[in-house]
């Protein structure tokens, strides 16, 4: 008896963790499993493409729902299929896939099902892609957020030049700040957010060189506790502006709006969680990338190419809080900021 | 620069973010080191936070009624618990596997309602902190202990009162009894699988009122995978604290000590790489275990399912 429900448990248990994170957004996504049907016409869609809607799969390591990068994704497709029509255009997606085993296997199930686009969405997961495209040359894979298509013709590589919204964002910080602290919160220092911050860092100094811009990188991508801390922290030394990155700035967003301090956001549009105090937010616009990539792979193109979301490409907009009272010359000072990096009159020196 | 670091503002705020961060690790390692007296191992710690947190949040923000979001946590919690119970006591299962097992299923649970009742990050106001006239104007004394919410209070006062309890009470004596020799327990009358169901609903309603400290209290929004893994350090810091709970509370406060100076160390521009400051109050934490290596052993029954008549 005693073995049987151990064998029962063990099972369980490594059925659930197989399964967990598939099985959280069962209900949601469309899992591979539950797609099966319509796989059976794939291989007409892909003599005819015009007669069938045109589908994308997704994986992404964090939610469609994190006011950051995965919902800066979601919403792109959800703009194209509201451009392209739900029956030209259909999309499912694979959240939550931290662990990279998982997300290769997601990928792999859906390059099965014939998907014409499969989307991985973390840079994590170019080890698995460089592996995975090869053994399916007839379907398209992007990758991002980078540049490098392993050299492979059916990966595209998109990235986004945070560095461009960052300056931008920080420009607008110095000229609101009264305390001259303007205090940083980001992940881990590498990749996108590290463009995000140093743009941030530089648009501030081009605008102030007298303020103090103090820089906190948490370590993390999801401890909200010590994102909010570190809110707490940037704001008792004397912050009266903040900004940060990623997924766990949920936190300290809150503190921000506590101590009526300002907030300028980045990946998602953030203002709904804080409507008094964020002033602006770089977003996203993946599908001015997606819908070029969608024409080439109609055309017979399936990778080869990377592509950039910066401000002049309008990949990435700025998007103001209309709950905010912006003063009149701030706004005009950020409208000739993004003119003058889109037409490159304005450039961004990196550290 | 490192001067900037003695100020009255710095180690004020140090030792208050210090006392914030420790809030939930206190009620998840106390909860949890009440089933470790006990005999049981509780490795589903997070998955109840994760679940209290969720309740706690989504009550709140329907209801509006922090104190029902509380109760909603606790109530969650206990159920958690009750099932650990069951699968533990009642069915043998090995407690470590099966702990796990219990933290998907909340890590995927807590995820799967948030996006089918809330679909977005929302934000609720949380505890506000309790403003104490006279205590709470003391320079410095006053922001660092007087200024908090009433969960971060609570969870102060549990150290004292679990304490009490494990040492001082019957029920105590059956708690630990149960954990050291269970076979002993039995033969003397106190019946061990109503003992560890006790202590493993409790841990629950503790975890959750962990969860409910972060969702309601101290962060006032819900993510999904919001712990991010605080609930498997409050386990470690049981074995830190030596399964005492004024050990535990000197470990959740080194341990956010540590992590609120190092937040502070990198807002005062110290040059020090931010991977070697976040890395700070993990390898203190291992070094202060390392030195102080303390003959307290753990109870000699834990994780071993009791079967009567062996």
């Amino acid at each position: 008896m005693k073995k049987i429900v151990w064998f029962v448990l063990t099972l369980a248990l490594v059925l659930s963790a197989c399964g967990a994170p598939a099985a959280t957004e069962a209900p949601v996504a469309e899992v591979p499993a539950a797609t099966e049907a319509p796989v059976a016409e794939v291989p007409a869609a892909t003599e005819a493409p015009m007669a069938e809607p045109f589908r994308v799969a997704v994986v992404m390591p964090s939610a469609i729902t994190d006011l950051a990068f995965g919902q800066s994704m979601y919403d792109a497709l959800v703009r194209v299929q509201e451009e392209m029509g739900a029956e030209n255009f259909e999309f499912v997606y694979s959240e939550g896939m931290f662990v990279v085993d998982d997300a290769a296997a997601a990928i792999r199930d859906y390059a099965t099902q014939g998907f014409d686009l499969i989307i991985a969405h973390g840079s994590q997961y170019g080890s698995s892609l460089q592996e995975i495209a090869p053994d399916f040359p007839e379907t398209s894979f992007a990758w991002g957020t980078t540049v490098d298509t392993f050299g492979q013709a059916n990966i595209f590589a998109y990235e986004a030049l945070s560095q461009e919204g960052g300056y931008v964002n920080g420009v607008l910080a110095a000229t609101l700040s009264t305390s001259k602290v303007i205090g940083v919160i980001g992940p881990i220092e590498t990749g996108d957010a590290k463009l995000y911050v140093d743009g941030f860092k530089a648009g501030v100094l081009a605008t102030d060189p007298a303020i103090q811009v103090n820089v906190n990188y948490i370590g993390s991508f999801s401890d909200i506790a010590l994102a909010s801390e570190s809110a707490t922290t940037q704001i008792a030394a004397g912050a009266d502006v903040l900004t940060g990155s990623a997924q766990m700035v949920v936190g300290a967003i809150g503190k921000a709006e506590e101590a009526n301090v300002l907030w300028f956001g980045t990946q998602s549009n953030q203002a709904s969680l804080a409507p008094s105090i964020v002033v602006a937010s770089q977003v996203y616009h993946w599908e001015v990338m997606l819908k070029e990539m969608i024409g080439l792979i109609q055309d017979g193109t399936l990778g080869g190419q990377s592509f950039s979301a910066n401000l002049a490409n309008g990949g990435q907009v700025i998007e103001f809080n209309d709950g905010y009272a912006l003063p009149a010359e701030a706004q005009a000072l950020a409208d000739e900021t993004i003119k003058g990096i889109a037409d490159g009159t304005v450039t961004i020196t990196l550290p | 620069m490192i001067s900037d670091l003695f100020t009255v503002t710095v180690l004020v705020g140090i030792l208050a973010s210090g006392i914030r961060l420790s809030t939930p690790y206190l009620y998840a390692a106390i909860g949890e080191a009440f089933g470790q007296k006990s005999g049981v191992l509780n490795l589903g710690v997070e998955g109840q936070m994760l679940l209290g947190a969720f309740a706690a949040f989504y009550v709140a923000l329907t209801t509006g009624s922090l104190w029902l979001g509380l109760l909603t946590a606790m109530i969650v919690g206990a159920l958690m618990g009750l099932a650990m119970a069951y699968v533990t006591v009642n069915l043998h299962a090995e407690q470590g596997i099966s702990g796990i097992g219990f933290y998907l299923f909340g890590l995927g649970m807590s995820d799967l309602l948030f996006q089918k009742l809330m679909g977005t990050v929302e934000t609720v106001k949380g505890f506000p902190e309790i403003y104490i006239p006279g205590l709470s104007d003391i320079p410095g004394i006053g922001k660092i202990f007087f200024s908090q919410n009433i969960l971060v209070y609570g969870a102060y006062l549990l150290v004292p009162i679990a304490w009490f309890v494990l040492n001082k009470t019957t029920l105590g004596l059956k708690i630990r009894s149960v954990g050291e020799n269970p076979d002993a327990a039995d033969s003397l009358g106190v019946s061990v699988s109503r003992i560890r169901y006790f202590t493993i609903i409790l841990g629950g309603t503790l975890s959750g009122i962990a969860g409910a400290s972060l969702s309601i209290a101290l962060l006032n929004v819900f993510q999904q995978n919001m712990t991010s893994g605080l609930g498997f350090i409050a386990v470690a810091l049981v074995y830190f604290g030596g399964w005492r709970p004024i050990g535990i509370l000197g470990g959740a406060l080194l341990f956010s000590f540590i992590n609120s100076l190092q937040l502070w160390m990198q807002v005062l521009s110290i040059p020090i790489p931010s991977d070697i400051a976040v890395m700070m109050p993990y390898v203190v934490t291992i070094l202060v275990l390392v030195a102080t290596v303390s003959k307290v052993r753990a109870p000699s029954a834990l994780s071993k399912p009791f079967e009567r008549g062996d």
